[in-house]
């Protein structure tokens, strides 16, 4: 059973501050984290609206609603349960989260391993974000998480230290989709550490106002939005630091179609499919594909100096 | 044995009669579209149904290309003759459903938005080759009728040999289509190769030498019974 009754209908910008404090102390009730009340209301969480593009951008067609909860928790890329995305939902139903934790280490002064209690600690924020898939789709998802950047900061990286490797989950009697031995499990990403810590990079533990669902990568995974989907690696349990740039799992299967970068661009086609349109899902009719999925004048300086259709 | 003969003679006698296998023939032939309405009507397509649609024909077209394309390697292995009177028909459905997969993407996913749908279908070999095996079977849909089997004579028998070709280019099409890659043998391929295997294996059976083999086979089995 779906929990899309249970997910409130409001728009991104009808999240109120309120409304978001309510809905996580529900989580945290949930969670058994009862400490944590105090500190998080002290943090008091901010709704941002770093989601929104610039409103003179001729090229957005329309406002972006969040997309509906039922369909952000029914459709999904998660080829660690099943490479069909509605099947991904009732796979993932009996994965276990708890307990969680994520060690991180690499080229740092402090490393360590971070319970996913500790994590929740870092300053709570409410991000609603575009998501573009590489196939072509997009969506419009309401966050909530922690900065990507105060957790790399909190454990201090040496100053060789420049990529950022991710590591999730390899456990092939719950992720049923790890007996495929043609890819490369587990899955594993990457990011440059000026990326890492740009305020828009979001490790995400809840979706909707409600504890991240099995299907959407729980209980933490990245967000990078200005980036294609398959950047946003699920189920973390390994974060390091390093000098090298990591290999990453698409990369490794077809280096030739998905880049290390994977900057959405309408102008940087996939091999083999134009990148210039997306379909919204739930809409009718396609919508042109931003540059950066939108995010361009936060993050396009970090790429000045690249050609983007090399760097793809 | 000349299975154009079994062909002629076949047909003759079944022409028009209602046989259970008939019957079989168009209930499988019109399942796929059924389905795909009443998925339609119950709002049961998923999140994103134009894609659910789209890739449900297209599957539906490739199942239908490699049934038409088993017919004869089966006559061959088991001497089920009936099968050959259904080639034609089943043919006709991979027909049917690429153009209504093709229908889906230009008209309903594009929006008949020419100038982005000729992007998308000649930029790309990916949806190129989808196109190249779609224009073939409306070739050969067209010159099914037996009109055009008398007038293309010994040609035409060459002529629907393509059917072949359009199978390879629409599981290379169905490859691409998904998030893999061939040459590594990595990713999301296993469905594509395994039809890839099963349209080599159809087109091995119709090597001359190996279908004499398998007759012989057959018929001398027969015999010492």
């Amino acid at each position: 059973m779906r929990k899309n009754t249970a997910a409130p209908s409001i728009s991104a910008s009808e999240i109120t501050p309120k409304a978001v404090y309510l809905s996580r102390r529900d989580f945290i009730k949930s969670a058994g984290l009862l400490a944590g009340i105090s500190a998080l209301a002290a943090c008091g969480i901010r709704a941002e609206a770093v989601g929104e593009p610039p409103d003179a951008n001729p090229a957005k067609p329309a406002a972006d609603e969040p997309t509906p909860y039922y369909s952000i928790t029914g459709y999904n890329n998660y080829y660690e349960f099943s490479t069909d995305k509605e099947s991904v939902a009732p796979l993932s139903q009996g994965f276990s989260t708890d307990p969680w934790s994520v060690e991180v280490g690499g080229l740092v002064h402090k490393p360590g391993t971070f319970p996913l209690e500790e994590l929740l600690e870092f300053e709570q924020v409410d991000r609603a974000y575009r998501l573009r898939c590489v196939e072509g789709w997009s969506m419009v998802i309401p966050w909530q998480g922690f900065e990507l950047g105060r957790l790399i900061a909190a454990v201090e990286p040496m100053t060789s230290a420049r990529y950022v490797r991710f590591t999730a989950l390899m456990d092939s009697d719950q992720m049923p989709g790890q007996r495929n031995t043609l890819f490369p499990w587990p899955y594993n990403e990457g990011l440059r550490l000026d990326e890492a810590y740009h305020s828009l990079t979001l490790i995400a533990t809840s979706l909707y106002g409600e504890p991240l669902p099995n299907q959407n990568g729980a209980p933490l995974r990245l967000v990078v939005p200005w980036k294609y989907g398959f950047k946003s690696i699920k189920a973390i349990v390994r974060i390091d630091l390093t000098e090298e740039q990591p290999p990453t799992l698409w990369n490794t299967i077809a280096p030739h179609e998905y880049g290390f970068y994977a900057n959405v661009n309408p102008f940087v086609d996939h091999p083999r499919w134009s990148q210039a349109s997306e379909r919204r899902i739930g809409e009718l009719t396609r919508r042109p594909t931003l540059l950066f999925n939108g995010y361009e004048a936060e993050v396009a300086s970090m790429y000045s100096d690249m050609d983007l259709s090399v760097d793809y | 044995m000349d299975s154009s003969l079994v062909d002629e003679t076949g047909r003759d006698r079944e022409r028009g009669r209602a046989t259970r296998l008939r019957v079989l023939v168009h209930g499988l032939g019109l399942l796929p579209a059924a389905s795909v309405l009443v998925r339609v009507l119950d709002g049961d397509l998923g999140a994103n149904p134009i894609q659910a649609t789209e890739q449900a024909l297209g599957r539906a077209a490739l199942y239908f290309l490699l049934a038409s394309l088993a017919c004869t390697p089966l006559n061959t292995v088991f001497g089920w003759r009936e099968l050959l009177n259904h080639r034609r028909t089943l043919g006709l459905y991979a027909f049917l459903y690429a153009s209504l997969h093709f229908y889906t993407f230009s008209a309903v996913d594009y929006g008949l938005n020419w100038t982005l749908s000729k992007e998308a279908i000649f930029d790309k070999p990916f949806t190129l080759v989808g196109f190249i095996a779609g224009f073939i079977l409306l070739v050969l849909a067209i010159t099914s009728f037996d009109a055009w089997k008398e007038r293309l004579g010994r040609h035409w028998k060459s002529l629907h040999r393509l059917a072949y070709l359009a199978g390879g280019m629409t599981i290379l099409h169905y490859t691409w289509a998904k998030k893999g890659n061939l040459l590594s043998l990595s990713g999301d391929i296993l469905q594509p190769v395994l039809s890839g295997l099963l349209l080599l294996l159809l087109l091995a059976l119709r090597i001359p030498f190996i279908r004499r083999r398998l007759a012989a086979h057959r018929s001398g089995s027969r015999r010492t019974r």
